[in-house]
């Protein structure tokens, strides 16, 4: 099958510390592929190059055909994406939500509607829609940005550590829905986890990124077997040399507490 | 064109249901007017100079322009924070027009911030002297808006957090509103503050504002009117140029 998402030799330098060092992969079109790596691997660099949120600094590209570097806005249809922090206005309600980015990609006015609703009542979150966002709980909030990720009907779905911080039942929600998805609305999807038995449960494929560098790419029985570790992590242990590192706290929540206090 | 509407109806929205902003706001501007106000109105009468309430509410009025609308522009720092600015980043739509759509709602909010602040000061017993002037104050709201807005443009583009706030506060948003004639008068002062007060865009926007509410202008409503006008669309392109090149 075509591939829909395409790198050669991508690099990302920051003053001079190469975050992304030579990577080339190839997604094929309708496969859940998975980039499995540590933080700080390189993963969201990535993605983020791939969004057109940052440009590379040398590289070939291709997102459903397009550059993001020069065809940024043809690039940006083709796609939807979950970051890896929330990205909804919590001031607004879930319908505003979507409303919101149905406008801004452009839908008609009825599509965006008969769209909405489908999606909505497809997370559980239709009878929902008029309540603030802050109001819902991590999952809740995890459920609705994928589906308004969804409203403008992309072909590939970016996924940039879609279950982090969330308790493993709702992981497992989530990650049904996702596989649900990529079979019924054949979307591509490519996810971003430091969660090995994540990529290991989901992905079709898998890029191990460590440092920078792609250091083994297949699927979870192929790099098993090619490392002949039992799981895949005994499997990235002998790709790496080390373990996966824990998680670090995110600088947001301490600004989260201070805006509240600006606020009052 | 839409995306530029929808992005300033969510600012409004965002406005209109944060009672303690609106409220918050008004505290700054009500405690000046009527301690200033109603404090120095006995020495500015006596020294000849007038009813200093008249003098003194078109500048109260743009205190609340300013404030309201820098902090308007600075919101690109919580929605960098918050993460909704990714989300419009990756939008297909181009981000002049988001940062117009973003501005344009900052600049409304701004401005039905300074109207609140008109109806305190009409309150506290100002009187507007030529009612056939009201729409001119009003384009030199928007224009004062306009401008303050801008700057939280400009300034959101450039912090990435808030630890840069007390900074924006004291060189920025206090100096433009001490060093404006919307305290005292522009004659008779010393040469140094002469010069400072009449390099500051904002006198522009209060003589302006003053001059068809209530007493005149004393630096020409032509020269009010092009110099804001000139400066808001200098701080709007820069503001745009300098979005256009947040990373995230």
């Amino acid at each position: 099958m075509a591939a829909i998402i395409e790198a050669r030799d991508l690099v990302k330098e920051f003053d001079g510390f190469a975050a992304v060092d030579h990577i080339s992969f190839a997604v094929s079109a309708g496969v859940i592929f998975g980039f499995l790596g540590p933080n700080g691997a390189g993963k969201t660099t990535t993605i983020k190059m791939l969004t057109t949120v940052l440009a590379p600094t040398s590289g070939w590209l291709r997102i459903a055909g397009h550059d993001p570097v020069r065809e940024p806005l043809l690039v940006r249809r083709s796609f939807g994406i979950v970051f890896q922090d929330p990205s909804l206005d919590e001031e607004l309600t879930a319908y505003e939500n979507m409303e919101l980015h149905g406008v801004l990609y452009d839908l008609p006015r009825p599509v965006r509607r008969q769209r909405l609703e489908a999606l909505l009542r497809l997370v559980g979150l239709w009878e929902r829609r008029g309540d603030y966002v802050k109001r819902f709980s991590g999952g809740m909030k995890r459920r609705l940005e994928i589906v308004r990720a969804l409203q403008h009907q992309p072909r590939i779905l970016f996924l940039d550590e879609p279950t982090s911080g969330l308790d493993p039942q709702t992981r497992n929600q989530i990650w049904d829905f996702i596989r649900g998805l990529s079979r019924d609305e054949t979307v591509t999807v490519f996810f971003t986890t430091h969660y090995m038995e994540e990529a290991e449960r989901v992905a079709d494929e898998i890029a191990v990124i460590d440092h920078g560098k792609i250091i083994a790419q297949g699927s979870a029985e192929a790099l098993k077997y090619q490392t002949r570790g039992r799981t895949l992590e005994e499997a990235f242990i002998a790709l790496t040399g080390h373990s996966i590192r824990a998680e670090e706290a995110a600088p947001v929540d301490r600004m989260r507490m201070m805006r509240r206090v600006w606020r009052r | 064109m839409k995306a530029v509407y929808i992005l300033w109806l969510r600012q409004l929205k965002r406005y209109s249901r944060s009672r303690t902003r609106v409220i918050g706001s008004l505290g700054q501007p009500t405690l000046f007017l009527l301690t200033l106000g109603y404090g120095f109105g006995p020495i500015f009468a006596r020294a000849g100079a007038g009813d200093y309430l008249q003098f003194l509410a078109p500048g109260i009025v743009t205190m609340g322009i300013l404030f309201s609308a820098v902090f308007s522009g600075i919101e690109i720092i919580w929605d960098r924070q918050f993460g909704f600015l990714k989300a419009t980043l990756v939008a297909p739509v181009s981000r002049f027009e988001i940062v117009l759509g973003r501005t344009l709602g900052g600049a409304t909010v701004a401005l039905i911030q300074g109207a609140i602040v008109f109806v305190v000061c009409l309150i506290a017993g100002f009187r507007v002297v030529h009612p056939l002037l009201l729409p001119l104050a009003v384009a030199f709201m928007v224009l004062i808006a306009v401008f303050c807005t801008a700057i939280g443009t400009v300034v959101g583009s450039v912090l990435h957090d808030m630890q840069g706030f007390q900074l924006i506060m004291n060189f920025i948003v206090l100096p433009l509103f001490f060093f404006s004639s919307a305290l005292f008068p522009l004659d008779g002062l010393a040469k140094p503050l002469q010069i400072a007060v009449r390099l500051n865009p904002l006198t522009y926007g209060v003589d302006g504002l003053r001059g068809a509410l209530s007493r005149g202008f004393a630096l020409g409503v032509v020269t009010d009117l092009a110099v804001l006008a000139a400066l808001a669309a200098v701080l709007l392109a820069i503001g745009a140029y300098l979005f256009s090149r947040i990373e995230l």
